[in-house]
């Protein structure tokens, strides 16, 4: 256990490691960051100076070098925009962005277990095909669209839900069932084939023979084995979440990390935007690193 | 419960399924929009009237029987905007589906294939990959560059080619195994000649089925993308940058938002439904 957890560990930093090389690349993509950050009416004096006041005009190896050195230790630079620390801005605007991402995934947990169960349980009825119906649906639904024809429904038409910002839990209904349901299909087909797996095996004939009731079955004996792989996908898709949800931030107008992000895009802020990059890739590592060791714990053949 | 039973005893499957032959109509319309768009368009999808500004589609009253499905806020007719825009979703979803796979194929073949460090570098690579959040990287690097289609493509098709990957990998894999390639290495084949000849042949029908698939999220990103206002510049009639433009106007009118909706939501659903149907046609062929 203690080798299976050190070696995922260095993959994780390894994994870290590179997807900051990549976010500091990204950043200098377009050239010369001065012109960028001075601006279209700009002198050449204004852009020298903009290139002194950022250290831009150091060698690019020597400020990878002293941003990694920062970040490492939690300092992710300056904003050039709001003009304070960007792991202050991270942080005020974050709970926003985790509140929405665990809404949408307790919201998917709660519709696709259920609706995988049901769906093996009556494997190839009128049932099981709706489910499998909704799944399709589910995928081929753009996420802003749906955020703009709920807002329609139940903002303007209905008036039960507000349309945009944060001020209450309501605010987070709408956002959280459309994020929501970009994880459904995933979950639902993932706990269905898991059923439906679990339930042809020995330890279920097993378990029949014994003269278990048939909810015992279902939700002691195979669900403990078909949850393995949805609870390892969960925890990945609450990171996709995460990082998809700067479309329905922007939807919306949650002011999360997502938002932040896009609006340091337009500005050519790019301390912050290099930090998001990372900061949501660092959050998509632990929580691959988490779903694998709940599975190690939860199943002991994979901890080999 | 094998799969084998599934597809004996239950709904039926591949080219038997209503669903894949749905997929197939929709696809094959949205192709024959996508080609011959110019000369399917009713007007110009650029042409700007302001005289006949949101004028409402056909289902409406006082609608106008030049304009089937009405006109947006600057007059232009929205059904030939449609049009144009399915030739560019199609366009964009074929363009970086071919570059996500040239990419993906190329990596998961050479891991599953030749195993061992190669392998561990493919696996670290495709991990990598997927933890890097892809629409804001997307949005960051257009943004950064500026808008236009070929970089979007490129953009796009750096950033979706993991799915390939995993799957040329793990279907290789098995491939790599098999009495055929043996044969083949018996007989003095160079490693070139067994991967193009043996092993490719044997893992392109899978690869197919993630190519459809993949179309359909590329689809969906550049829609995406687009509303953000960092997708297909404009004045282009991409659907998701005709969602973003009528996003003012749709507490009003709410169809300005729902025409171009319908179309990505009901051609995205298509290439899925022809992808699984195309799955199942290869998963009961290989069993016969």
């Amino acid at each position: 256990m203690l080798r299976f957890l050190v070696r995922r560990l260095i993959v994780a930093l390894l994994v870290a490691a590179t997807v900051m090389t990549l976010a500091f690349i990204l950043t200098r993509l377009s050239g010369d960051l001065a012109i960028s950050i001075a601006g279209p009416n700009a002198t050449a004096s204004d852009i020298e100076a903009v290139r002194k006041a950022y250290g831009l005009d150091r060698p690019v190896l020597e400020q990878f070098f002293d941003w990694v050195g920062r970040a490492v230790t939690g300092d992710l630079g300056n904003s050039y925009f709001f003009q304070t620390r960007v792991s202050t801005l991270i942080a005020e605007r974050m709970p926003v962005t985790l509140t929405l991402g665990l809404t949408g995934l307790s919201l998917a947990l709660l519709l696709s277990i259920p609706m995988g169960i049901l769906a093996a349980v009556r494997e190839n009825t009128s049932f099981d095909r709706a489910v499998q119906m909704v799944a399709l649906i589910g995928q081929a639904m753009p996420s802003f669209w749906l955020g703009l024809l709920l807002m329609i429904v139940f903002g303007l038409t209905l008036g039960w839900l507000p349309i945009s910002g944060t001020g209450s839990w309501e605010h987070f209904v709408m956002p959280g069932t459309v994020l929501a349901f970009s994880a459904v299909p995933a979950l639902t087909r993932l706990t269905r084939a898991g059923m439906i797996q679990a339930m042809g095996s020995d330890y279920i004939r097993t378990a029949r023979a014994k003269g278990l009731s048939r909810a015992s079955i279902l939700l002691k004996h195979a669900l403990r084995n078909a949850a393995i792989p949805v609870v390892a996908i969960a925890a990945v898709q609450l990171g996709f979440m995460l990082g998809g949800s700067i479309v329905i931030e922007q939807v919306f107008a949650l002011h999360g990390v997502g938002f932040l992000a896009w609006e340091s895009i337009a500005k050519n802020d790019f301390p912050v935007v290099q930090a998001v990059v990372l900061v949501l890739a660092v959050i998509y590592v632990a929580l691959t690193m988490v779903s694998d060791l709940l599975n190690a714990v939860l199943d002991p053949r994979l901890r080999a | 419960m094998s799969t084998a039973v599934a597809i004996n005893a239950g709904p039926r499957r591949g080219w038997r399924s209503a669903g894949t032959w749905i997929g197939a109509v929709i696809v094959g319309a949205a192709l024959v929009c996508a080609i011959f768009a110019p000369l399917l368009v009713p007007h110009d999808p650029f042409a700007q009237d302001l005289n006949r500004r949101l004028l409402v589609p056909f289902w409406m009253e006082g609608h106008n029987p030049d304009f089937i499905l009405g006109t947006d806020q600057l007059g232009r007719d929205y059904l030939s905007r449609l049009i144009w825009g399915c030739r560019i979703s199609m366009l964009i979803g074929v363009t970086v589906t071919i570059v996500s796979a040239l990419i993906g194929i190329t990596i998961g073949v050479l891991g599953g294939f030749f195993g061992g460090r190669i392998d561990d570098a493919v696996l670290f690579a495709i991990t990598t990959r997927l933890s890097i959040p892809v629409v804001l990287v997307a949005l960051a690097v257009v943004g950064l560059l500026g808008t236009s289609m070929t970089l979007l493509v490129l953009t796009l098709g750096l950033l979706l080619w993991d799915r390939f990957a995993v799957v040329a990998r793990s279907t290789s894999m098995q491939v790599r195994n098999l009495d055929f390639v043996a044969a083949a290495w018996c007989a003095g084949c160079s490693r070139f000649r067994v991967l193009s000849r043996e092993v490719l042949p044997n893992i392109a029908s899978h690869l197919v089925v993630v190519a459809t698939l993949e179309i359909a999220l590329a689809i969906l990103l550049e829609a995406t993308l687009s509303f953000l206002g960092l997708g297909v510049p404009p004045p282009l009639p991409s659907w998701g940058l005709m969602i973003a433009e009528a996003k003012d106007y749709m507490f009003f009118s709410p169809w300005v938002i729902v025409i171009p909706g319908v179309a990505l939501f009901v051609l995205v659903l298509g290439i899925n439904l022809l992808g699984d149907g195309l799955r199942d046609a290869f998963a009961t062929r290989s069993r016969t």
